[in-house]
């Protein structure tokens, strides 16, 4: 199914990040439609294939488009950004996946449920049944390999990070930061209040591509 | 074949980096100072990119066969079965070798290149490890003693025209380092991207102002002291794309400058922006080292990358 992205109504700002990368900012906070233009945009660069493109980092509201400035000038780069934003963009973006991830709540690996239960006065039920009434998008990847920034999260359950980050929390843990909730691909250091954990795998660098969760997909969580 | 007698503390398989997987939230790894890293390979006359050893402490290793090898990267004892060598020249050694190294200075990052090019598995197009993902250079790890690392096809088997190969007098004085302590240095960067974050005033009083390197300098960044960033903004930067080199500016003004294995993307605005051809350099700061920054346009941040690859193109 292809999406057809009229152009956009606001031209988004162009910033030097450094001096092989050039920030593509829509907006300054998180919107849902500057995250679809971030992804649309994104996917139009990739279709284009440019050789001197080294990498793309599609985050919240802007992309980072990294280049080697050996192979091309910045003003080529420039214009190229400039004629794609111009365009109707039509892009071949696939059909949004649903993704369910079977989930744990509470328990050893859900150590920040009671808080998360009492800072909001409801029962730790009461918070499980919430975290699975939404689908949820995946706004970006970033922080560890397939970390899907996923948003947003009804606002009864919302809960600020941890004062302190814990310097371990297991793969496979699900956790909740302001009005984003989250599942760690990997063992890492990690601020985010912990309510669960699902067996599934989320990253695999032998796979391609290497993550289960992409950008633009929709994702719940069911109780198993 | 490279055994590793004494692998040290973080001694990792590197290439140039794994470049196209950002967007997955997987970092580019790589070499912390690409130049003395690519010079290695280029005196031992490898692709720039091949694979090599990136270490960051004493090691010592033996090679089964006969071999190339080079060592780039700040000032270091550098013997082959106890005899002394020089750096940034490609030396011959022979079948059941040992390889001694040790840094003259804690903190640096050094380079051992070998004709062939170190035989780890690409992951993801990439030999380069990235720790904390546990994937990539040699089984996603730091190197271990008792290692047994590969080495890949050899072009040139005729080591009499490989050896004694070295960089040019201005490549070699590139890195500029004095290898004493304390040092100072000027880091060229480029404004932005977050300059509506500061005044006018801040965003330009960091030419005037020194940082220190602190003793929390490793592949995912490094942070540094002076005198505090104010932000003119409250509230918290949308998360986005972290450049390599940017010069972040967290809530208690101390600038962190993100490395090799940064994370993909951050909420810290950035002030600036070092340019390509100084993170070199910069990577081989060490803890105490002052750092001056210095604006620069877009225009010299483009010579000079270009003018650094072109000091490996001389070549003897």
């Amino acid at each position: 199914m292809s999406v057809i992205v009229p152009p956009i109504s606001k031209f988004p700002r162009l910033l030097p990040a450094g001096d092989s990368g050039i920030l593509i900012e829509w907006a300054d906070k998180i919107s849902d439609a500057a995250n679809d233009q971030v992804h649309s945009f994104a996917q139009a660069l990739r279709d284009h294939n440019s050789a001197a493109i080294t990498d793309l980092i599609p985050a919240y509201s802007s992309l980072l488009v990294c280049f080697e400035s050996r192979q091309v000038s910045r003003d080529k780069i420039l214009t190229l950004i400039n004629d794609l934003l111009r365009m109707t963009l039509q892009t071949g973006t696939p059909a949004s996946r649903l993704v369910e991830i079977p989930t744990s709540y509470g328990g050893a690996y859900g150590p920040d449920l009671e808080f998360i239960s009492s800072h909001n006065g409801l029962s730790e039920r009461q918070v499980i049944e919430l975290h699975m009434s939404v689908t949820y998008r995946v706004y970006m990847l970033g922080f560890i390999p397939g970390f899907a920034y996923l948003g947003s999260v009804p606002e009864q359950i919302a809960v600020p990070r941890l004062d302190t980050p814990r310097t371990r929390v297991p793969s496979g843990s699900i956790g909740i930061a302001g009005r984003q909730t989250g599942i760690y691909p990997l063992e890492s250091p990690g601020g985010w209040r912990l309510i669960g954990h699902t067996d599934i795998q989320l990253f695999d660098p032998a796979q391609d591509p290497p993550t289960l969760l992409r950008p633009g997909d929709r994702v719940r969580f069911v109780e198993s | 074949m490279l055994r590793l007698i004494d692998a040290g503390a973080l001694a990792t398989i590197q290439d140039h980096g794994r470049y196209g997987f950002q967007g997955y939230g997987i970092p580019v790894s790589g070499a912390m100072d690409i130049f003395s890293f690519s010079a290695a390979n280029a005196v031992v006359r490898n692709r720039l990119d091949a694979a090599a050893i990136e270490m960051h402490s004493p090691m010592l290793l033996e090679t089964d066969a006969s071999a190339i090898v080079a060592l780039t990267g700040p000032q270091a004892s550098f013997a082959i079965n106890g005899r002394a060598v020089p750096q940034w020249m490609s030396i011959f050694v022979r079948a059941g070798s040992q390889i001694e190294i040790i840094p003259a200075r804690a903190g640096g990052w050094h380079y051992l290149g070998i004709h062939g090019g170190i035989d780890a598995p690409p992951v993801l197009g990439s030999r380069s490890t990235y720790l904390r993902g546990q994937f990539g250079g040699w089984l996603g790890r730091a190197l271990e003693s008792g290692d047994e690392i590969p080495i890949g096809p050899q072009a040139n088997s005729d080591y009499s025209l490989l050896a004694g190969k070295t960089v040019s007098a201005r490549a070699r004085t590139f890195m500029n380092s004095s290898g004493v302590s304390n040092q100072r240095m000027t880091m060229r960067v480029i404004s932005g991207p977050h300059k509506e974050w500061f005044t006018p005033e801040v965003s330009e009083s960091i030419e005037r102002e020194e940082y220190l390197v602190t003793g929390s300098a490793d592949r995912m960044g490094y942070r540094m002291q002076g005198a505090g960033l104010i932000r003119r903004l409250a509230g918290e930067l949308v998360s986005c794309g972290v450049p390599l080199g940017a010069i972040q500016v967290p809530a208690d003004g101390q600038p962190i400058v993100p490395m090799a294995d940064h994370q993909t993307t951050g909420g810290y605005p950035i002030i600036a922006t070092l340019i390509a051809a100084d993170i070199p350099r910069f990577a081989q700061c060490v803890e105490g080292d002052a750092i001056r920054f210095r604006l620069v346009d877009l225009e010299d941040a483009g010579r000079a990358w270009r003018e650094m690859w072109g000091l490996l193109q001389d070549q003897d």
